[in-house]
């Protein structure tokens, strides 16, 4: 470095610069006002949106009121419009893709986090955060052409035939409908799972797993009896950020679900879910009801996702409190 | 019970190849000069392509990217440098929300701002949907970044006599471009697959969509329509549109955690 | 200086989206998947015959259709049944004048089904219709079904019905026609583009029906001829009002508009199933598009009329290689009079 003055805000040597240090104060402060309008900016987006799912679903909620949430009639043709069916597709469908995702996502982080050495444990991660990438379409596309026949020719007949004493596994085997869906959600939802308990995983502090192998627990019992509690409410936190997404997939799950709006004890029958039927009736809904219904479809589900995150975010970070790993998401 | 979970990490990977091999199988031998570079041809007529798609889901990604970024880094450089607490827990919440936010409603939300007001759908509305999604993700990762660098580089600058946002800009983003450039490349890589939000605001163009207000083929939702349809030939360019959508997506995301990788340790824990 | 190349950038992009906008006319339609394979065919050869017009034509369904003009957002309709004077009013009030119909073909709906062992034609009476999709008729050796197939050897599996998942012309088609060979039908169901279905599940489109009724076995859906033609699906006879089993081709899909060609009411708001004549299709439908009658942009307007009378013109020569049957000549001519009230 030269020769450089240190030139102190507000007494410059030279007159003329004193008007361009005094104009580069002000700069702080218009870099301030623009940043600071941008950030609010993020914050009216979110409050407009609420406000256009609130406004634009005015005529059902004073209709139908909380009835919505409790009919099954989705009748366009007699304008009756209730939920229901769509709720139970939404929650089925997750359900199943939970139910498989968990254990094998838990599985595979508890591989990751524990067992596997580090350089291995990064590369597959690496594999697992690309599958997290893959766009839902592509999961439909997929769930057409792939796991549809699958079902319909293989695993569905062997379900009935094993297990058909259970209502779940009763009826005509289709293809496609709530069990269908939930598989294709699973495979969707393992990324998330893995990576969310991997990292939870690894923040429990070191001093639990030594102070149970020093007890004389096994590398297995060590894990199970001792780490995986510690992070459990990390790994629940994990499971509803899963279930959060599961909620609001759409592309994947309205091409494999059947987009009928029934309930239904058994897996193998179609259903829809809130984002499958908004996605395949909005651009047709005529008639305000039927596309108020439809916007307050969607307002169901902010709501849903709404709650199923903050909870999910308050879990991680209790984890991360007692463990001191992770902070933020 | 420990190979079991062995197990099922080789399970949780091998999805991934195997979604690739299936488009790769299916879609390979699809994807020609013709699907690059030809537009689509009536029903039934074969050796259409979907040149139009292909650059509509450019022309979206860019309008994309114009709002989502600045919005989101902008944000950003507030949060982490000017705010107060409570300010930044009230944005940073109103980001979270906004990511939580199922596509679909994304879609609605646009709908009714962008589409019902001109009149048409186009490729303004579709890009701003995708952009309103790209807003949370680059918010919040932008932040981090920036939160990530020393308080010593800050002091440094300042004891230099550079003002705030003169250290800012010359000190403070660059020590985090990288994983600025990384949480840009992600966010973009995310809307490059959405679908729902275009279903009712780009539509769909069996031509060439000129300008911005006009309705827009994209990648995503031809192969949405394509999958459903009852043509072979369809089929196969479905297929084809999602080897080229994948592969899209997957070169950015291993080019965004290779510049992230390469970078300093402050990138992965 | 990082922002110059940037902001050279952006204005070379925001200029060559102006200056592509400019040469060419775009238009956007939306609506009924019924047509679409004509109407593809049709923007198609327009566009080669004038290379500055673009007609896209989304097929989202006819409810769709209907709706997305009554916003304003598209251009023009299309739609497989009349609008009712519910959707005409509001549209009126909406914007102040009406809007009108223009048939372009004649399609028809066709059962159409997948049961593993059948390759024959079957013949389908109304009650046998009616009785399926009430979900009242569960299998395919049902009496009703097997009555008119003697020869046949029908499975005794469960039918799965396949209908639209969403707002439909076609759907409109088939309920109206069900409405009128079916009490029952017509006070539990009704007619109407999206209706609540007893049984069945639903695809998306003609094509997603069509998809659905090739990969799944001993279903029955219905689609518009072409598509069961075009994906080579057996599609069965239908029982006309005359008792005659008939089915779906050029013949008698025009057979059943004759007499209402002679009787086209003004605004070409009618309906044909179930149609007199003993040669007559019984599901056969027109199909029309919506298109306002004040268009304020010049250029759109001539460009829409423009395509109008090609459609009536030239254009019909293209529907029969696509099993649409031309519009009567009666009704041709009643249009090119009706197109001049397009302001």
């Amino acid at each position: 470095m030269a020769a450089t003055t240190t030139t102190v805000p507000g007494t410059g040597p030279v007159a003329g610069s004193r008007s361009w240090l005094s104009g580069l104060r002000e700069g702080d402060e218009i870099v301030r006002l623009i940043t600071f309008l941008f950030a609010a900016f993020v914050v009216f987006l979110t409050v407009l949106l609420v406000f256009e799912l609130w406004q634009g679903s005015v005529l059902p909620r004073h209709k139908f009121g909380f009835n919505f949430l409790r009919t099954s009639v989705w009748d366009p043709v007699n304008e009756q419009f209730g939920a229901l069916p769509f709720i139970y597709g939404t929650v089925v469908t997750a359900a199943v893709a939970l139910l498989i995702a968990v254990p094998l996502g838990l599985g595979a982080a508890i591989f990751l986090a524990e067992l596997a050495p580090v350089r291995l444990s990064d590369n597959l991660e690496f594999f697992i955060d690309l599958l997290a990438a893959v766009p839902s379409v592509i999961y439909g596309l997929l769930g057409i052409f792939i796991v549809i026949p699958l079902m319909r020719q293989y695993i569905q007949p062997a379900l009935k035939s094993t297990l058909g004493f259970l209502p779940f596994f009763q009826g005509p085997a289709y293809g496609l409908g709530f069990l269908t869906a939930g598989v294709v959600l699973a495979i969707m939802l393992l990324p998330y799972i893995i990576s969310v308990s991997r990292e939870v995983l690894l923040s429990v502090p070191r001093d639990q797993r030594e102070a149970a192998l020093a007890l004389g627990a096994t590398r297995w019992e060590a894990t199970w009896k001792v780490v995986v509690p510690f992070a459990r409410s990390g790994i629940l936190g994990s499971i509803f950020l899963a279930l959060a997404r599961a909620l609001g997939e759409t592309m994947a799950v309205t091409m494999v679900i059947g987009n009928t709006p029934v309930i239904s004890a058994s897996l193998f029958s179609p259903g829809d879910s809130i984002a499958s039927v908004i996605a395949s009736q909005f651009k047709e809904a005529t008639g305000d009801l039927y596309l108020q219904s439809l916007i307050e479809l969607g307002l169901v589900l902010f709501l849903l996702t709404f709650i199923l995150n903050g909870l999910a975010r308050l879990l991680i970070l209790a984890t991360s409190e007692r463990g001191g790993g992770m902070a933020h998401l | 019970m420990l190979t079991m979970t062995g197990i099922c990490a080789v399970v949780a990977v091998s999805a991934l190849f195997l979604i690739l091999g299936y488009l790769v199988f299916h879609g390979g031998a699809s994807v020609n000069w013709n699907f690059f570079t030809k537009l689509p041809v009536p029903v039934g007529e074969t050796g259409g392509g979907m040149a139009n798609a292909i650059v509509g889901s450019g022309k979206l990604l860019l309008l994309a990217t114009l709002i989502g970024v600045p919005i989101g880094f902008l944000g950003a450089i507030y949060l982490a440098e000017f705010s107060g607490t409570t300010t930044a827990f009230i944005v940073r919440y109103a980001a979270d929300l906004l990511n939580g936010v199922p596509s679909i409603v994304i879609g609605i939300f646009a709908y009714s701002l962008v589409v019902l007001p001109f009149k048409h759908f186009s490729t303004l509305a579709g890009g701003c949907a995708l952009g309103v999604m790209m807003i949370p993700i680059t918010l919040r990762s932008t932040e981090e970044f920036l939160r990530s660098v020393p308080n010593a580089l800050r002091e440094g600058a300042m004891a230099l006599g550079a003002s705030k946002w003169k250290a800012i800009a010359t000190v403070i983003v660059p020590c985090a471009y990288r994983g600025i450039l990384t949480a840009i490349l992600l966010a973009f890589a995310r809307v490059a697959g959405e679908t729902a939000p275009l279903l009712f605001t780009a539509l769909g163009n069996s031509f060439w969509s000129p300008g911005w207000n006009q309705p827009t083929a994209s990648l995503p939702v031809v192969i949405y329509n394509y999958a459903i349809s009852p043509y072979e030939d369809w089929h196969r360019q479905a297929w084809a549109a999602g080897l080229v959508l994948l592969s899209l997506i997957l070169v950015i995301n291993i080019v965004a955690r290779g510049v992230l990788a390469r970078g300093t340790p402050l990138s992965r824990s | 200086m990082k922002r110059l190349p940037i902001t050279v950038v952006l204005a070379i992009l925001g200029f060559a989206g102006l200056v592509w906008a400019d040469s060419t006319l775009s238009l956007t339609g939306a609506g009924a998947t019924f047509p679409y394979p004509i109407y593809s065919k049709w923007f198609d050869e327009y566009h080669k015959k004038d290379a500055n017009i673009q007609i896209n034509y989304q097929s989202i369904g006819s409810g769709g259709g209907i709706k997305q003009i009554t916003e304003g957002t598209v251009d023009f309709g299309a739609y497989d049944g009349p609008m009712t004077d519910a959707q005409l009013k509001a549209y009126q009030d909406k914007h102040g004048f009406p809007i009108l119909h223009f048939p372009t073909v004649l399609g028809a709906d066709v059962p159409t089904y997948n049961i593993p062992g059948v390759s024959a034609e079957l013949n389908f009476t109304p009650q046998a219709l009616a009785g399926i999709f009430l979900g009242k008729v569960t299998k395919w050796n049902d009496p009703l079904i097997t009555g008119p197939n003697k020869g046949v050897n029908l499975p005794a599996n469960d039918i799965l019905v396949v209908h639209r998942s969403e707002g439909s012309g076609t759907t409109y088609i088939w309920t109206d026609y069900l409405s009128k060979v079916s009490e029952e039908w017509k006070t539990r169901v009704g007619k109407g583009t999206a209706v609540n279905w007893p049984v069945g599940l639903g695809g998306q489109g003609n094509e997603g029906v069509a998809g659905l009724v090739k990969q799944t076995p001993n279903s029955i859906g219905y689609v518009e001829l072409i598509y069961a033609i075009q994906n080579k699906m057996l599609y069965g006879r239908v029982q006309n009002s005359s008792g005659a089993f008939i089915k779906a081709d050029l013949a008698s899909v025009t057979a059943a508009a004759a007499s209402a060609a002679e009787n086209m009411p003004a605004d070409f708001r009618v309906s044909i199933t179930n149609a007199p004549g003993k040669t007559a299709y019984p599901i056969s439908s027109f199909t029309w598009l919506l298109i306002p009658s004040k268009i304020p942009d010049a250029s759109k307007r001539d460009a829409i009329k423009g395509f109008v009378s090609w459609m009536l013109g030239q254009g019909q020569n293209y529907t029969e290689a696509l099993s649409y049957a031309r519009l009567p000549k009666e009704v041709v001519a009643k249009e090119k009079k009706a197109l001049t009230e397009v302001q």
